[in-house]
C-alpha cells in the first residue's frame, strides 16, 4: 500500500511487532510504521471481528488501536516509535490491561 | 383542543412509562406527558442496577415485587431489556464491615426476608474472583442482577404507548389545576383532562408537589457513573461496596460500569450537568484497588443523570394526603429504577382498585406533613 | 518552552491544539504578557496542514509548498513567545469553570484557566459508502499525514475519490513525491457549478483561486481523472480489492489496493460541544458550527473557538481567528498589554480579506447526498459496526434522534465517540423522518472526549515498571 520516499535520511528504528524485528524511522507513528513494514498488520474489532487498518491517521477513528508494550488499545497513529518498542496486533476482544 | 383520559401522567421516566403501562393493562387509557423524551433523565442513564440487595426495609416489599416483574420482563414488554440476573454482592473491606452485615442479615431474617446470604472470603472470591485478596467476605443477593436502563425505559415506553398510552414527548406539562373532579395539565397546545393525575416527574416532581400545596423535602442530584471499553468476561455479578462509594457491572457485551454516587452538578432548568473528575478520579482509584486487573482498561464515557432525592432517601408514592386523584411516584433517591416495573403495577392497582396488598406505608406523603 | 508536564495549575490562557489557529493564539497571548498553556495531542506542532513541519523527513520545500513551510515561521514565533508548549497531551476534559483534564506522560492532571481558546481543528467529514470499513480505505487526509511525517508514498494500484479544494493539493503532493495514483474519482456534482456561480466573483479576488487552479492541471496532466462519479463501492475479501463506480449510469470496475476518500472537512466539535458550547447546523457547509460572536467567543463564557473548529475557512483564516480570540483575552485580563499588539480593527480585516470566496468553494464543493446519507447494509458506525438500515429500522420503532438511537444501536458509543458517524447518524435521521437536522440534533457528548486509562485517571501507576518509567521520566 504505501513505501517509502527514497530521501529519507532519519536514523533507524528498531521495533518489534508480534515479535518480528521491523525497522521504523525516528519521527514515524506506530501506525506509519506499520504500514511502511509491509506486514500484515490487520487487527480484529472487538465487536465482530472484522478486519482493519488506520483509517485517519489523526487521532479520531480509534482503527489503529494496537497493545504496546503491553498496554493495550492505545492510538499507534499518536504513539511514536522508540527503540525496542513491541507493538502487538489486537485480535478481537484483548485482555484486559493487556 | 381540550382532550380526556382516563389518568395523566408526568414524566416518561421508568416509573411514569411503567405506570401507564399497568395502566393499560387495567383499561385505562392514559395519557403520559414528558418533556423530553423518555428516558432521557435519570431512568436511561442510570447503572442499570436490579437490586433488592442492601435496601430500606420500607422498600423491600415493594422491591420484592418488582423482582417478579423484572424475572417476566420479556413476556410483559416483549424486550429482553437487557436484564440479566447473575446476583449483587456487596463487599465487605474489613471484618469490621462484614461484622455490620453478619447483623443485617440476622435483622432481615427476623422480619421475614430471606434475600440476602452472609458470605465468607471463600464464596466472594468464588463470585468475584477478580476482588482484591484481602476482603473478608459481604453479602450476596442472588435473584438480582441488572438491565440496560435506556433499553428498558424505552421497551415500557413502547409497549405503553402500543396498549393504548397517549405519548407526548417533548411537551412541558404547564397550569397543573384542578376543575371539580377532573385535573386539567396544558402540554404542547392541548389541555388534557383526567380524574386521576400521577406525579412521576423524578427531580421535577418536587416542584409540582409543591406547587400542588404538599411540599416535599427534595433536593435534586446527579449521580455520575462511567464506562470502559469491551473487556474480556471477568465479572458476571453486580458488586457494591459497603464503606466507599463504588458500584460496578460488566455488560454482556463485554464494558464495565462504575458507579457508585459520587455526584456532578445538576443543572434543573437546562436539564444538564456539569460531571466533577476530581470525584471520578475517587473511583478510579477505588476501582484501581480492588481490581487491579482493571487498571489499564479504558474509560469511554462517563455522564450523569439528574434525579430527586428526598430528605430521608425514600421515595413518596401513593395517593396524595391532600388531592383526590393525585397520586405521587417520586424521590426515588438514586435507587428507583428496580422498582419501576413493581412501582407501576402497584401504581395502577392503587389508582384502579384504591388498594394494594405490597407495603407501602413507610413511603407515603404523610410522613412529610407537617 | 517545551515542557513535558504543566508547570502550573492556572494559566490566564489554555490554547488546545497547536495548528495554524493555535499557535496564532498562543504566540499573540504570550507575547502580550499572559501565562499561556499551548497543549497539543501530537508529538509536534502544525496540526493537520503543517503536520510534523519542525520533524519532516521531506526538507525539499518543492514537494510540500511554500505554503506548507510557513507553518514553520509561526513555529518559531510561538517557541520566541514565552508560551509554555505542551505535546503528547491529550485533553480529555473542559469544563463550563474552565477546569481542564489533561492526559501527559501516563498521568491525568487537572488545571484551570481564566480563557481557553480552542483550536482543534476539523476532520474529513465521513464518507460512508459501501465498504469503507475495509482495509486498505483510507481518508486522503491519513495518505497526507503519513507522507508529511513518514514520508510514506501510495504504492500498488491506487484510487483517490471525492472532491473539495484539499482534495486536489492532497492528490498534488503525492505525485510530486513520486506516489502512485491510477485514478481519480471526482465527485463533484455538476450541478453545483451553476450553483455556485453567484459566488464566483468574490472567489475571483480569493487567494486561493489561481493556486487552486494550477494544482487541478498539474494532477490532470498526470493521472486519468473520471469527473461526475455518482457512486462508489469497496470491495474485496478481508482486504480492498477493487472499486466500482458509476457516472451517468453507467458502472465501472477498477483494482485498487488503496482507496483514499475524500470530501471536505468538518469542525471537530467534540471537545466543545461536551463543555457545553452552543452549536448550529450550517446549512451550506452541512456540518455543525458553534455560535460565536465577533470575538470568537462561545456561549460559554471564558471559551473562544478559532481555526476550522469555528466553522470551515481554511489555514489562514485560522491563522486570523487565532489572533482574534487570543487579542479578546488580552483585552479582557491585561488590556493595558494590548497596545503592542495589532488592533481589533486590524485584525478583523485581515479575516475578512482571507475568507472571501469561501462561499463559492461551500456550495461548489458541498457533497452529494447519496455520499452523505447511505443505505442499506453500508456500515454507518464503524466502531458499534451499525449500518444504515439498522439505524432506519429503529427509527421505525420510535428512535426519533441521536441520543434516543443509542439506547436501539449504541451507535456513538464506541471510542470514536460518534467522530466518524455522527453527521451522518443526524442527517440520516432527518432524513428518515422528514424534519432538519438542527430539530434532530446531535449525540449529547461528554468528557472524556478521548478514552483514558482507569490508571491514568486515577493517576497511579499501572504497575511496578511503569512507576519507575515515570520516576526515571
Ligand atoms: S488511525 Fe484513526 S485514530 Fe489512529
Amino acid at each position: 500500500m504505501f513505501k517509502r520516499f527514497d530521501g529519507d535520511a532519519r536514523q533507524p528504528v528498531e521495533i518489534f511487532v508480534d515479535g518480528r524485528p521491523v525497522m521504523a524511522r525516528e519521527g514515524d507513528t506506530v501506525s506509519a510504521a506499520l504500514l511502511a513494514s509491509g506486514l500484515d498488520v490487520r487487527r480484529q474489532t472487538a465487536v465482530s471481528g472484522a478486519p482493519r487498518l488506520p483509517y485517519c491517521m489523526m487521532g479520531v477513528c480509534f482503527d489503529c488501536l494496537v497493545t504496546i508494550d503491553g498496554m493495550g488499545n492505545r492510538q499507534g497513529c499518536l504513539v511514536p516509535v522508540r527503540p525496542g518498542m513491541q507493538v502487538e496486533i489486537q485480535k478481537g476482544k484483548r485482555e484486559i490491561g493487556r | 383542543m381540550t382532550l380526556r383520559a382516563d389518568a395523566i401522567i408526568i414524566g416518561g421516566g421508568i416509573h411514569g412509562c411503567s405506570t401507564a403501562l399497568h395502566l393499560c393493562l387495567r383499561d385505562f387509557r392514559p395519557v403520559l406527558i414528558e418533556k423530553d423524551y423518555a428516558g432521557r433523565h435519570a431512568s436511561g442513564v442510570n447503572a442499570g442496577g436490579v437490586r433488592q440487595l442492601a435496601r430500606h426495609v420500607a422498600e423491600i416489599p415493594l422491591s420484592i415485587r418488582s423482582m417478579d416483574v423484572w424475572e417476566n420482563v420479556q413476556d410483559l414488554v416483549g424486550d429482553s431489556c437487557g436484564f440479566d440476573s447473575h446476583g449483587q454482592v456487596l463487599v465487605a473491606e474489613d471484618e469490621a464491615e462484614l461484622e455490620i452485615c453478619r447483623a443485617r442479615v440476622a435483622d432481615l431474617n427476623m422480619r421475614g426476608f430471606s434475600h440476602e446470604e452472609l458470605i465468607d472470603a471463600k464464596e466472594l472470591r468464588k463470585l468475584v474472583p477478580a476482588v482484591a485478596e484481602t476482603c473478608p467476605g459481604g453479602l450476596v443477593s442472588r435473584r438480582d442482577g441488572a438491565a440496560n436502563p435506556a433499553q428498558t425505559t424505552t421497551a415500557f415506553r413502547r409497549q405503553a404507548e402500543h396498549l393504548g398510552t397517549v405519548v407526548r414527548e417533548g411537551v412541558e406539562a404547564t397550569n397543573i389545576r384542578k376543575d371539580g373532579r377532573l385535573w386539567r395539565v396544558d402540554a404542547g397546545g392541548e389541555t388534557y383532562e383526567a380524574p386521576v393525575l400521577v406525579n412521576a416527574a423524578g427531580a421535577w416532581g418536587g416542584r409540582i408537589a409543591a406547587s400542588l400545596g404538599e411540599p416535599v423535602p427534595v433536593e435534586t442530584v446527579a449521580p455520575m457513573l462511567m464506562i470502559t471499553s469491551r473487556v474480556p468476561a471477568f465479572i458476571r455479578p453486580v458488586v457494591i461496596l459497603r464503606g466507599r462509594k463504588l458500584s460496578f457491572k460488566q455488560f454482556e457485551n463485554g464494558t464495565v460500569l462504575i458507579g457508585g454516587g459520587h455526584l456532578a452538578t445538576p443543572y434543573q432548568d437546562s436539564g444538564e450537568t456539569v460531571l466533577d473528575w476530581r470525584k471520578l478520579q475517587e473511583s478510579a482509584r477505588t476501582v484501581w484497588e480492588l481490581f487491579p486487573i482493571m487498571r489499564n482498561a479504558t474509560v469511554v464515557r462517563a455522564w450523569a443523570g439528574i434525579e430527586a432525592r428526598t430528605a430521608d432517601d425514600l421515595p413518596v408514592i401513593g395517593p396524595s394526603a391532600r388531592h383526590e386523584g393525585l397520586f405521587h411516584q417520586f424521590g426515588f433517591s438514586l435507587h428507583g429504577f428496580q422498582l419501576g416495573p413493581g412501582t407501576g403495577a402497584v401504581m395502577a392497582e392503587l389508582i384502579a382498585t384504591g388498594n394494594t396488598n405490597t407495603p407501602i406505608d413507610g413511603l407515603r406523603v404523610e410522613r412529610f406533613a407537617t | 518552552m517545551t515542557s513535558n508536564r504543566p508547570m502550573r495549575d492556572e494559566y490566564d490562557v489554555a490554547v488546545i491544539g497547536a495548528g495554524p489557529a493555535g499557535l496564532a493564539a498562543a504566540s499573540l497571548s504570550a507575547q502580550s504578557g499572559l501565562s499561556t498553556l499551548l497543549l497539543d495531542e501530537n508529538q509536534g506542532p502544525g496540526g493537520q496542514v503543517w503536520r510534523a513541519v519542525t520533524s519532516t523527513p521531506l526538507k525539499q520545500t518543492r514537494l510540500l509548498g511554500d505554503d506548507y513551510w510557513a507553518g514553520s515561521k509561526l513555529v518559531e514565533e510561538v517557541r520566541a513567545s514565552g508560551a509554555e508548549i505542551l505535546q503528547g497531551a491529550t485533553v480529555w476534559s473542559l469544563d463550563p469553570h474552565l477546569e481542564l483534564g489533561i492526559s501527559v506522560g501516563g498521568g491525568s492532571q487537572f488545571i484551570r484557566a481564566r480563557r481557553v481558546i480552542l483550536a482543534t481543528g476539523a476532520l474529513e467529514r465521513p464518507f460512508p459508502i459501501p465498504g469503507w470499513t475495509l482495509p486498505g480505505v483510507m481518508t486522503a487526509g491519513a495518505a497526507q499525514t503519513v507522507l508529511k511525517s513518514s514520508g510514506l508514498v501510495p504504492s500498488g494500484k491506487t484510487v483517490v475519490a471525492g472532491q473539495g479544494p484539499l482534495f486536489w493539493l492532497l492528490t498534488a503532493q503525492i505525485l510530486r513525491m513520486g506516489g502512485q495514483i491510477d485514478l481519480i474519482l471526482d465527485t463533484t456534482q455538476r450541478l453545483n457549478y451553476l450553483r455556485a456561480l453567484p459566488h464566483a466573483a468574490a472567489f475571483l479576488r480569493s487567494p486561493y483561486l489561481l493556486k487552486g487552479l494550477a494544482m487541478m492541471r498539474e494532477v490532470r496532466s498526470k493521472v486519468r481523472v473520471v469527473s461526475g462519479v455518482t457512486k462508489i463501492a469497496a470491495s474485496g475479501d478481508g482486504r480492498l480489492e477493487r472499486v466500482t463506480y458509476e457516472v451517468r449510469g453507467r458502472s465501472a470496475t477498477a483494482p485498487a489496493d488503496l482507496l483514499l476518500l475524500h470530501q471536505g472537512v468538518v469542525p471537530n466539535v467534540n471537545l466543545a460541544m461536551s463543555a457545553g458550547v452552543k452549536h448550529q447546523w450550517d446549512e451550506i457547509q452541512l456540518c455543525w458550527v458553534p455560535v460565536l460572536d465577533s470575538n470568537c467567543g462561545t456561549s460559554v463564557d471564558g471559551i473562544a473557538i478559532a481555526g476550522d473548529g469555528a466553522g470551515i475557512a481554511g489555514v489562514l483564516a485560522a491563522v486570523a481567528r487565532g489572533r482574534i480570540a487570543a487579542r479578546a483575552a488580552v483585552e479582557a485580563l491585561k488590556p493595558e498589554a494590548g497596545a503592542k499588539a495589532p488592533s481589533m480593527d486590524t485584525l478583523r480585516a485581515a479575516l475578512a480579506k482571507v475568507e472571501r470566496g469561501r462561499r463559492f468553494l461551500d456550495v461548489l464543493f458541498q457533497p452529494p447526498k447519496q455520499f452523505r446519507i447511505p443505505e442499506g447494509d453500508t456500515v454507518v458506525c464503524r466502531c458499534e459496526e451499525v449500518t444504515a438500515q439498522d439505524i432506519l429500522d429503529s427509527v421505525a420503532i420510535g428512535a426519533t434522534g441521536p441520543n434516543q438511537l443509542k439506547a436501539y444501536r449504541r451507535t456513538g458509543m464506541g471510542p470514536c465517540q460518534g467522530r466518524l458517524c455522527g453527521l451522518t447518524v443526524t442527517e440520516l435521521m432527518a432524513d428518515a423522518r422528514g424534519k432538519t437536522p438542527e430539530e434532530i440534533g446531535y449525540y449529547r457528548l461528554r468528557a472524556p472526549v478521548k478514552p483514558i486509562t482507569l490508571s491514568e485517571l486515577a493517576s497511579l501507576p499501572k504497575d511496578e515498571s511503569a512507576t519507575k518509567a515515570v520516576v526515571r521520566g
